[in-house]
């Protein structure tokens, strides 16, 4: 069928806008990239808009010197890799009895669940529970208080639903106890929504700076977020310079090309992951909206 | 005489039997739930193991401080704990109500919330609809690539990002200048807080937030558009015609979701943006109860203000799912 002119022109305007649409998200992030590879005189001159101008890698030199970014880059791994684990396992273990319609009681323990997603206490008694559990200021408190999500509960378990139940009833039949079944014919089935549920829970680990903020009084227990908050939203990055032998204008220049540095590694994890990431994101949206 | 007591009798009978028949049977059910729970237990017995450290994790992590939550009507006191603290009613809500602050903070967190659904709410919409309508599968999916990728960043990094290209010799001052205009001091003026956050939120958010509806569309039946080709619609009346009534019932849940939580404004994203200067446009119930209950251990009373705002979500979420219903026949429950 021919095109109408207004279809045309409808066309058009279209993929117009969205060229637009993706030009105005993916510029500021090109900036930070380019900004952090350049002389930062370039930037602050506003001669660097696009590509880099002098290329350069003294700010991330100097991002890599820095202690408190190392550490901090070291504890949020710690954070993701312990906190991710235990978030998959409690995952596994609420998901899949909550999938097999033969458990007596499931519809209040299901219920049991979902309700605290309406009702919670709150930031301040959820507060003065870590304070009386003596959490403050722990590696714990920074996995435990978030051991496991509903939503994410609620995802997995409509995967397991969607096994077909007559893999686990025959195993059932060859004598295979709950334990054996989950553990040799559902999990090897679950590859798709286990990598799902790795990266919603390692990003968000990575990404989060409330628990810290919150819980964590030691510097050296920062996660690389609150170090990065230091940095790009208090400026504090006086001692990050000052042992240099730089004149004062100098210095200023290096503050800004290391917090544009600072930006890119802090980033650099979810960069090389985001083809993956996509690709699952996507797929676990889709799981939890098809029962939403 | 004597045939009809004998009858009656017989029928009496026939009633005690079937009383007691079914007083056993009573008995007999009540035996048979417990035998059940047994038998179910016995059955699946590992799959109440494999449950049993959730349940403890959401008894201790989210019905504790439920149960804590009282300490919004009582004079906390460490020494004497949640339950030993003596209560005083609605002291501290009445407080909060005659606080210099109340009608700022809701003011603010209205505000914030209200914008932020009138603009991050539709433009997702659109961006479905448009993309929907993209043929070149390599350009839509370029696309895409491109508009999720904010969604991996985290607040600390967005703001950060804010505040580089925001402030009075960044990017956009830079822009501005170049065609003649005076910087702007965009970060301490409190009278451009609720634009920031809103747009760096839209920037943020639309392309993940598109994809539900992406997925929506998806699911049209392509007979539909072809049959109102022939009928000689164009692209916009099919889009405006087919593909929005089909989404339809997606946007309502969504937006359900989305107006009954206009007074839950995020904490982390206003605390970042958050300085001496702005306070005024930029302090909402969330930062206050940080403020007030972690800094200065008002315990008691940021507890109070805590419940009074949840309080205030959960009737909104209910009157907006009551509306949807009225409106729409579409709502949550």
């Amino acid at each position: 069928m021919r095109e109408s002119k207004t279809d045309r022109a409808f066309n058009i305007f279209n993929y117009v806008f969205l060229a637009i649409v993706a030009l105005l998200v993916i510029y500021p992030l090109i900036f930070v990239l380019s900004a952090s590879l350049s002389n930062p005189e370039n930037v602050i001159s506003g001669d660097m808009w696009l590509w880099p101008k002098e290329f350069t890698l003294d700010a991330y030199e100097k991002v890599f010197q820095n202690k408190d970014i190392i550490n901090g880059f070291i504890n949020t791994l710690k954070y993701t890799i312990f906190g991710t684990i235990l978030n998959v396992v409690m995952t596994i273990l609420a998901a899949y009895p909550l999938s097999r319609k033969d458990l007596k009681g499931r519809g209040f323990i299901m219920a049991f669940i979902v309700f605290t997603i309406f009702f919670s206490g709150g930031l301040i008694p959820t507060y003065l529970l870590i304070r009386d559990l003596g959490m403050l200021n722990t590696f714990w408190v920074m996995i435990i208080p978030n051991a496991v999500a509903v939503w994410n509960i609620i995802i997995m378990r409509t995967f397991f639903q969607s096994i077909p139940h007559e893999l686990e009833e025959s195993a059932m039949i060859d004598g295979a106890g709950n334990f054996r079944i989950l553990w040799s014919i559902v999990l090897p089935l679950s590859f798709p929504v286990i990598a799902v549920m790795v990266l919603f829970y390692s990003v968000g680990h990575w990404n989060s700076y409330f628990q810290a903020l919150i819980y964590l009084q030691d510097q050296e227990k920062f996660p690389l977020q609150l170090i990065l908050r230091q940095i790009l939203i208090q400026g504090q990055t006086d001692d990050m310079i000052k042992a240099t032998s730089e004149s004062f204008l100098a210095q200023q220049l290096s503050v800004e090309g290391l917090k544009y540095a600072v930006l890119i590694v802090a980033n650099l994890p979810m960069l090389m992951l985001y083809p993956f990431l996509q690709r699952y994101f996507v797929k676990g949206v889709m799981i939890g909206s098809l029962k939403g | 005489m004597t045939n009809l007591s004998k009858d009656v009798g017989y029928v009496e009978n026939i009633k005690k039997s079937r009383e007691k028949k079914s007083f056993e049977k009573h008995q007999k059910e009540k035996k048979n739930i417990l035998v059940s729970w047994k038998k179910a237990f016995r059955k699946n017995w590992e799959l109440y193991v494999l449950l049993t450290p959730v349940i403890l994790y959401f008894l201790i992590f989210h019905y504790f401080p439920l149960y804590g939550l009282q300490i919004a009507f009582k004079d906390f006191i460490a020494t004497k704990g949640i339950t030993g603290s003596p209560w005083v009613g609605f002291k501290h809500f009445e407080r909060f109500f005659d606080s210099y602050y109340f009608w700022r903070l809701i003011k603010n967190t209205l505000g914030i919330g209200i914008f932020t659904l009138a603009v991050s709410f539709p433009i997702p919409i659109i961006l479905a609809l448009m993309l929907n309508e993209i043929k070149s599968l390599r350009y839509k999916k370029f696309v895409q690539t491109v508009i999720y990728a904010p969604h991996f960043l985290s607040t600390v990094v967005v703001v950060g990002m804010l505040l580089l290209f925001l402030k009075t010799d960044g990017l956009v001052n830079q822009i501005i200048q170049l065609f003649g205009g005076s910087p702007i001091s965009f970060i301490t003026e409190p009278a451009w807080f609720k634009s920031l956050y809103v747009f760096s939120d839209v920037w943020q958010t639309m392309g993940w937030s598109s994809i539900i509806y992406i997925a929506a569309l998806a699911a049209v039946d392509p007979a539909q558009h072809e049959a109102a080709m022939i009928d000689g619609a164009s692209k916009f009346q099919r889009i405006i015609h087919i593909n929005i009534p089909a989404i339809m019932p997606t946007i309502v849940i969504l937006f359900i979701l989305n107006a009954g939580s206009v007074m839950a404004v995020g904490f982390e994203k206003v605390f970042l943006m958050q300085n001496d200067l702005n306070m005024s446009t930029s302090d909402v119930i969330s930062t206050f109860v940080y403020r007030s209950g972690i800094l200065e251990a008002q315990y008691s009373f940021s507890a109070a203000v805590g419940l009074f705002n949840s309080l205030i979500n959960f009737i909104m979420l209910i009157m907006v799912n009551q509306i949807a219903k009225k409106v729409n026949e579409t709502s949550l429950w």
